[in-house]
């Protein structure tokens, strides 16, 4: 009766020891990045830091919900592309007030994440295949709709979500903290989270709990598509001018902050303040990088590296577990 | 030369807490069929992977043909012509017959290149010496079950197996395909290949062997003649212990005239032409052997798997849940089978675990009520004994008892009016199975009704109010209280 009552074993102090030691990594990236380069820590430095991050932060939202049920969204990119470029459409071409211009859009890239819901649930489509198609399509959809020529020219006051601030603080900041509330929120406080964690940990058992698993999956694949749109209309206003090429390959990113963040790419583990931190080393590294004139390439490298450092230590240790 | 191709010495094989064999010996001469039998968890499975090196024994010796060894590895049993048939095969279904045939040891033209006619050509020899008939190019996957076995059986004879081990080869194949497959034993045996084979149908082991090892418990029983003994005289000797007092007493309960669940014709999911009532208030024992239909019954209950036809009435309503959530809502519960797999969310907190069903139930706009879930939690902590420090704590970190606690405090808390309990006390220790049956009664003392479905004959019959018995698929019998007995159950179970 006593075997591991009362006792953490080894994968507990594990988790524990991810979730700390993120932000340890964090701060000591800043630590560096601030005696490599005075600038680093400047209030302004700091600010664009967050600016940059947000549209990843608030993408990641949804994408962690996907990882945790052991899914994959691969569309974020694409919904991103064409979230742009129909606002900006709308906007442009069809007269289309801010508001409503936002609405269509949005409902679309939540109509996109409901259509992978329906391809992973209904149909039975492993995901990274179903939401690889969806980035296809869209991608090609959104080069469509703006002949492959950017679209620009809008209201002044569009400018506010992405470049506005609120008391000193970058608007795309304070949407992101909202969304960060909102996601820990599902994830801690409603029995969605609950659904989330135990559709991750063992599908079966779930479903035999009385979790309709195919409707959380539904569910969870329609929030990724909102939140992708919602990072898509802040980067729209960002950079005021929507890109055939907005989102290309964003996804790959927000993947790393969420795996970074000790989301287990296996499902059922991970906290939405891990993330923050997974999104923010992200960013953080970005920003140095540039400010230590690292070319583009090697970010690229740098970006991999981290990526396979993250998902390495959690598979490795899961691996090791087994034997 | 030894007289015997193959000696278990001894072997001992202890897990912690669990003396899986205790000194078992078994000898086998060339061209012998030996039969070996006992109840599931008697050790038979534990006993021939020592053979193949994936158990190794903690103590005894295996001697192949005079060498003596005190482990295997996979590679050892090879070269000394031992051969496993396991009840799941290795085999790739996309590849042919041939490729299957010499998986992991092709025939090839020269380095890199394998030449698929040659193998072919091979193949077509092997099984015609074994008078199958398979084509060697037809994809293993559009095979049955039954010459997917072949292929198995005739991979072993290539690789000049003098010892064949067959675990409950007849388990998967209609009863056609287990007369080829006998006659096919015969032949080998004819050839001087010595078998092994493990069954629960006793009639065909009868049929092939000439004497007949027992098993019971992870002791070695007897050895007997197969001429010279009965099936009664079998079947004593694998359940072959008194009831004791393992079973804490129940309450003497009316049961009520009110039927909680009635199956009408019922078919699907492998199982054909149930009918049964339960009582409100009744323990309904099922007993059968592993495969005979019974899992497959809970889960059409509990709605996880389709109806073929057929109806179920619950207090009187007819039901057609179409998925586990009806179920439970309409007052059903399962503790499957597998704790680990099917139970329990092992990650997750004992807190979510119980109150996963019913989170909508008391939820405003999908928040939760943490005061509620708390109470619930607490109360089933309490209420069913569960050992441990916090509701926190992570259910794969609580021994087997307290994980199937949990379980049944999940569809406690659900209000659950029929609990199905599959196999409830497998792999759990004797002190937290005494639990569970107390448990059990308590829930019938509350008017709660159950279904028990158990392997173990003295638990179905310790703990049941009327027992039915499943094989293939089908009711084979159904017992009262005074007619209680291990030797009908298992005669009914193996339709001897």
């Amino acid at each position: 009766m006593t075997t591991g009552v009362g006792l953490k074993n080894k994968e507990e102090i594990i988790e524990q020891f991810k979730a700390k030691a993120i932000w340890v990594v964090l701060v000591a990236l800043m630590i560096g990045f601030s005696i490599a380069n005075k600038r680093f820590l400047s209030l302004n430095n700091l600010l664009t830091i967050g600016r940059q991050v947000s549209m990843y932060g608030i993408a990641s939202i949804g994408m962690t919900f996907v990882i945790l049920i052991a899914g994959i969204d691969l569309s974020t990119g694409s919904i991103i592309t064409i979230v742009n470029v129909v606002c900006a459409y709308l906007m442009v071409y069809c007269g289309c007030s801010i508001p409503v211009a936002i609405l269509i859009s949005m409902a679309m890239a939540t109509g996109i994440g409901f259509l992978n819901g329906a391809l992973v649930s209904i149909i039975g489509i492993p995901a990274i295949i179903a939401t690889f198609a969806t980035q296809i399509i869209f991608k090609g959809a959104a080069y469509l709709i703006c002949g492959g020529v950017p679209i620009f020219g809008f209201d002044e006051r569009f400018k506010v979500i992405g470049q506005g601030y609120i008391l000193g603080i970058p608007v795309p900041v304070i949407i992101m903290a909202l969304c960060f509330v909102v996601g820990w929120f599902i994830l801690e406080k409603t029995y969605f989270g609950r659904y989330f964690y135990a559709v991750g940990g063992n599908e079966e058992a779930a479903e035999l709990s009385g979790i309709k698993v195919g409707n959380t999956k539904f569910l969870i694949y329609t929030l990724a598509g909102f939140f992708a749109g919602l990072a898509g209309i802040v980067m729209l206003s960002r950079t005021n001018s929507a890109q055939p090429t907005a989102g290309l390959g964003y996804e790959f990113d927000v993947i790393t902050c969420v795996v970074l963040g000790g989301v287990s790419i296996t499902g059922g583990f991970g906290k939405m303040s891990g993330v923050v931190a997974g999104v923010l080393i992200i960013g953080v590294l970005t920003n140095g990088m540039v400010l230590l004139n690292i070319n583009t390439y090697m970010q690229y490298i740098v970006k991999g590296i981290v990526l396979i450092l993250a998902v390495g230590f959690d598979c490795y240790q899961k691996k090791n577990q087994e034997l | 030369m030894s007289e015997y191709v193959l000696e278990l010495q001894h072997i001992v094989k202890s897990y912690p807490g669990v003396l899986a064999l205790n000194d078992v010996s078994i000898k086998l001469k060339k061209g012998q069929i030996l039969g070996l039998i006992g109840e599931n968890g008697a050790g038979k499975s534990t006993l021939i992977k020592t053979c193949s090196g994936a158990v190794i024994p903690t103590k005894g010796k295996i001697v192949v043909n005079g060498k003596e060894f005190s482990r295997m590895t996979p590679q050892l049993a090879r070269e000394n012509g031992i051969a496993i048939i396991y009840q799941e095969f290795n085999n790739v279904k996309g590849l042919s017959a041939a490729e299957n045939l010499f998986l992991g040891n092709p025939i090839k033209k020269n380095k890199w290149v394998i030449d698929k006619k040659a193998m072919e050509k091979e193949a077509a020899k092997s099984f015609a010496q074994l008078n199958i008939k398979i084509d060697p190019s037809e994809l293993c996957g559009n095979l049955t079950v039954g010459y997917q076995q072949m292929i198995e059986i005739a991979k072993a004879i290539r690789l000049d197996a003098k010892v064949l081990i067959m675990d409950e080869p007849s388990a998967p194949l209609t009863n056609k395909e287990v007369k080829s497959m006998m006659k096919v034993c015969k032949l080998l045996q004819s050839r001087g290949v010595a078998i092994i084979y493990i069954s629960h149908r006793l009639e065909e082991i009868f049929e092939l062997s000439s004497e007949i090892v027992v098993l019971r418990d992870g002791q070695y029983i007897d050895t007997l003649i197969t001429k010279e003994s009965t099936v009664d005289e079998l079947i004593h000797l694998m359940v072959g212990r008194e009831l004791k007092e393992k079973f804490p007493p129940r309450k003497e309960h009316p049961i009520s005239d009110e039927i909680a669940l009635k199956l009408n014709h019922l078919s699907g999911n492998g199982d054909t032409d149930i009918n049964v009532e339960i009582h409100r208030g009744e323990v309904l024992g099922i007993g059968g052997l592993v495969g005979a239909g019974r899992t497959e019954l809970a889960q059409m209950i509990f709605g996880d798997a389709p109806i073929d036809s057929g109806e179920m009435t619950f207090f009187g309503k007819s039901i057609h849940p179409r998925c586990p959530k009806e179920a439970i809502e309409l007052g059903i519960a399962l503790v499957p089978e597998d704790r680990k797999r099917h139970g329990a969310i092992l990650h997750n907190s004992i807190n979510h675990n119980m109150n996963m069903p019913i989170y909508d139930h008391y939820s405003t706009l999908s928040k939760i009520d943490e005061a509620k879930e708390k109470e619930i939690t607490e109360r089933y902590i309490k209420e069913l004994h569960i050992k441990t420090p916090s509701k926190n704590q992570l259910v794969k970190n609580l021994s087997g008892g307290n994980q199937q606690k949990v379980i049944l405090g999940k569809w406690l808390a659900a209000q659950s009016q029929l609990i199905i309990l599959d196999e409830p006390t497998r792999g759990i220790d004797v002190g937290a199975k005494y639990e569970i049956y107390k448990i059990i009664n308590q829930l019938v003392a509350q008017n709660k009704t159950i279904i028990l479905i158990s392997s173990e004959m003295e638990e179905l019959i310790g703990m049941s109010d009327r027992i039915i018995v499943f094989a293939e698929g089908v009711i084979t019998g159904e017992l009262q209280k005074d007619q209680f007995n291990q030797n009908a159950i298992m005669k009914l179970a193996s339709k001897c």
